[in-house]
């Protein structure tokens, strides 16, 4: 298959005027594209990021519900970055996470697994921190800013091209771009898969993940919960202030009746599972949904095209993983980058994209299948399964050494670290 | 570069032959494996040498260089990309508008010539740096060829060269293992008689007037399916660095 993807017919010869100074054409401007940017400059290569949404100038005034799970190693690498110091200042750190398996109608289950991340002396820290998304995207857009990375937004790719000596992308507007490789952070349903003939595979959770935020009366304590309901995990992840985020996953039909509610009756259906701990609730923002599926490419990499992110692969959000996992492509894809380019290797050709591709793709198996195993696991009633679950969730609470094997897993410490995350 | 056939069957042959040059999987698959390690020590050579700083835009920049062998322009052609003034020459000519071809899809200016290490040096051509890699195993004569590659350089130029060791370990893997079960190479490509112990090239270096500086072993994981460098297992393949004195001794 490799050899045959190799054998690209050379087009013209390569043309000096046609050179855009850049090397690497980022198509996708959401959460990872901007950070591969930004990474990619630091390794003393030369971005340019197309992005099909305006680019967001200024913070938004309000809260509008939606926050991301940073896990420690992320965050180490958004503050090598330079993006981390303006965010530090409006997020949450994440200092202990509790998991629990629910009852419908119940809230959480007595039984429960204490994650302390005081427990893993090399984190020197919290496992992780939440980030509300108005803070994040105007931060990375004024880094790329900052940074002096080229931006073509709003703008979409109509076309890719490769030849043997370089990539190029025609945007709707007429306008065509060329570069050594073209990097696609352009999600589960990638463009620049599809057009690079990448093709995917995977299922659908029948799951649709509710994001929203809720005001409560007492303090969290810096506590992240993820209850196993019998719907699919219930996460409740603090916010500054006396406010946290919720992501819900429940069984399709369920979660769209739940979207469709209004406010008072949507929060009267996620009082008992959410349970009376942090006292009263309110809704804070707006709602969203996220059908959940499993997504695969099944290839990173092909000549001269890169996949990152939720192109190469679309997880359930069950651990809130997907974000970092896509945060690890952009660490590893750097630092792949990086050594070529000392080297004086193509950066496009398909050995160094390989590298890459064979780093990330070992551990986006085992995470995708851990999500997936675990979604199975906890997201029914069956009694036989449940008595299986609190004698795990017993085991492992009684047993430090796998413990903090699962809190370096939740920070992001574990496994072969990109230099960026270190 | 100026093409002086214009022939498009001509042509067309040389792009096929380019892409057999340049295909990972295919003919040339043991350069294409082994190329990352040589390019880590000759990078690490050449930026020790000259001061130079591998994290800069074009950190070879001002250096003339000297590949003997350029075949493709597996090496050439990072060389050019780090801002080198690359000079290609290969015996074989069937090789120079291949790599002409490839190094113009690449986008890349490299002076490619159909000629000798010996006649370069006859011409009074001088360089900074000048690659020798797994060509001296081939020559009749070590010291005549080396000793080329001495006048070759400028005074205080940087010479790499890389063999194969003469032992029973490396009859096994370079030639039994590589030619004979992995087909990696034609049969007859080596022959182990002419292959020369890191102890025998320090000396030839050495009557062919240069200073031998490192000698670093290269070594094939057969686990990870890759090469790395080793500063102790010379056993098979290993890459040495010289320099000729700046004043002639």
């Amino acid at each position: 298959m490799r050899s045959a993807a190799w054998t690209i017919r050379p087009a013209a010869p390569y043309l000096e005027g046609m050179s855009t100074g850049s090397d690497i054409l980022i198509v996708g401007g959401g959460l990872t594209g901007p950070v591969l940017a930004l990474a990619a400059r630091q390794a003393g290569l030369r971005p340019v990021l197309i992005d099909a949404q305006p680019p967001a100038v200024q913070e938004a005034p309000g809260f509008d519900g939606r926050a991301y799970a940073l896990a420690a190693a992320s965050v180490r690498m958004l503050r090598r970055l330079g993006i981390w110091q303006a965010l530090e200042g409006g997020a949450q750190p994440m200092v202990e996470i509790k998991v629990s398996d629910g009852r419908a109608g119940e809230g959480a289950a007595p039984l429960y697994l204490l994650f302390d991340s005081s427990e893993v002396e090399d984190l020197a820290g919290p496992s992780g921190w939440m980030v509300e998304d108005r803070h994040l995207r105007p931060a990375l857009s004024a880094a790329l800013e900052a940074a002096g990375i080229p931006r073509h937004a709003p703008q979409t790719v109509t076309a890719q091209e490769v030849r043997a000596g370089r990539a190029s992308v025609t945007l709707a507007s007429g306008t065509s771009l060329d570069g050594a490789l073209i990097v696609g952070c352009d999600g589960r349903r990638s463009g620049t898969a599809t057009r690079a003939g990448i093709t995917r595979g995977g299922w659908d959770y029948e799951q649709t993940a509710i994001v929203c935020a809720v005001r409560h009366e007492r303090p969290h304590e810096g506590v992240a919960h993820q209850f196993f309901m019998p719907g699919g995990p219930l996460a409740i992840l603090p916010l500054q202030g006396n406010r946290s985020s919720i992501v819900w996953s429940e069984h399709r039909p369920r979660a769209e009746a739940l979207l469709a509610m209004d406010d008072a009756t949507f929060l009267d259906a996620l009082r008992p599972a959410f349970g009376s701990f942090l006292g009263e609730i309110s809704l804070e923002g707006d709602r969203f949904g996220y059908p959940l599926g499993l997504s695969l490419a099944d290839s990173f990499a092909a000549p001269r095209v890169a996949l990152v992110g939720d192109a190469a692969h679309g997880l359930h959000p069950i651990a809130g993983q997907g974000l970092n996992a896509g945060l690890r492509d952009v660490a590893a894809l750097a630092a792949v980058l990086e050594e070529a380019r000392r080297r004086g290797e193509d950066i496009g050709a398909l050995p160094v994209l390989e590298r890459y591709a064979r780093w990330r793709r070992s551990d986006t198996a085992m995470l995708a299948g851990t999500t997936d195993l675990t979604n199975r696991l906890f997201s029914n009633d069956n009694a036989l399964l449940r008595g299986l679950r609190d004698l795990g969730l017993g085991a492992v609470s009684s047993l430090p050494p796998l413990r903090r094997a699962l809190i370096r897993e939740a920070a992001g410490i574990s496994g072969d670290l990109p230099p960026l995350m270190r | 570069m100026s093409r002086t056939t214009i022939d498009p069957d001509e042509v067309a042959k040389f792009e096929a032959m380019a892409e057999e040059w340049w295909d990972p999987e295919g003919k040339f698959k043991p350069l294409h494996m082994l190329n990352p390690c040589r390019l880590d020590y000759i990078t690490a050579q050449i930026a020790a040498q000259y001061g130079r700083d591998l994290g800069s835009e074009a950190p070879f920049e001002g250096l003339r260089l000297l590949d003997i062998g350029c075949g493709g322009g597996l090496l050439a052609e990072p060389m050019a990309r780090l801002g080198a003034t690359v000079v290609g020459a290969d015996a074989a000519e069937r090789n120079i508008p291949v790599a002409r071809t490839h190094a113009e899809w690449s986008g890349l200016e490299i002076d490619y010539r159909h000629t000798t290490a010996e006649a370069m040096a006859a011409a009074g051509e001088r360089f900074d740096v000048v690659l020798n890699m797994e060509v001296v195993e081939h020559v009749a004569d070590p010291l005549d060829y080396l000793t080329a590659c001495h006048d070759l350089l400028k005074p205080g130029g940087l010479h790499i060269c890389s063999t194969l060791n003469r032992n029973p370990k490396s009859f096994m893997m370079g030639i039994v293992g590589a030619e004979w079960v992995m087909r990696w190479l034609p049969k007859g490509t080596h022959d182990w008689k002419k292959f020369i112990t890191p102890d025998e090239l320090y000396d030839l270096l050495r009557r062919a007037g240069m200073t031998p500086v490192d000698r670093t072993g290269m070594v094939f994981n057969p686990l990870g399916w890759s090469w790395s460098l080793s500063k102790r297992d010379l056993s098979v393949n290993y890459v040495t660095a010289s320099v000729r004195p700046e004043e002639p001794a």
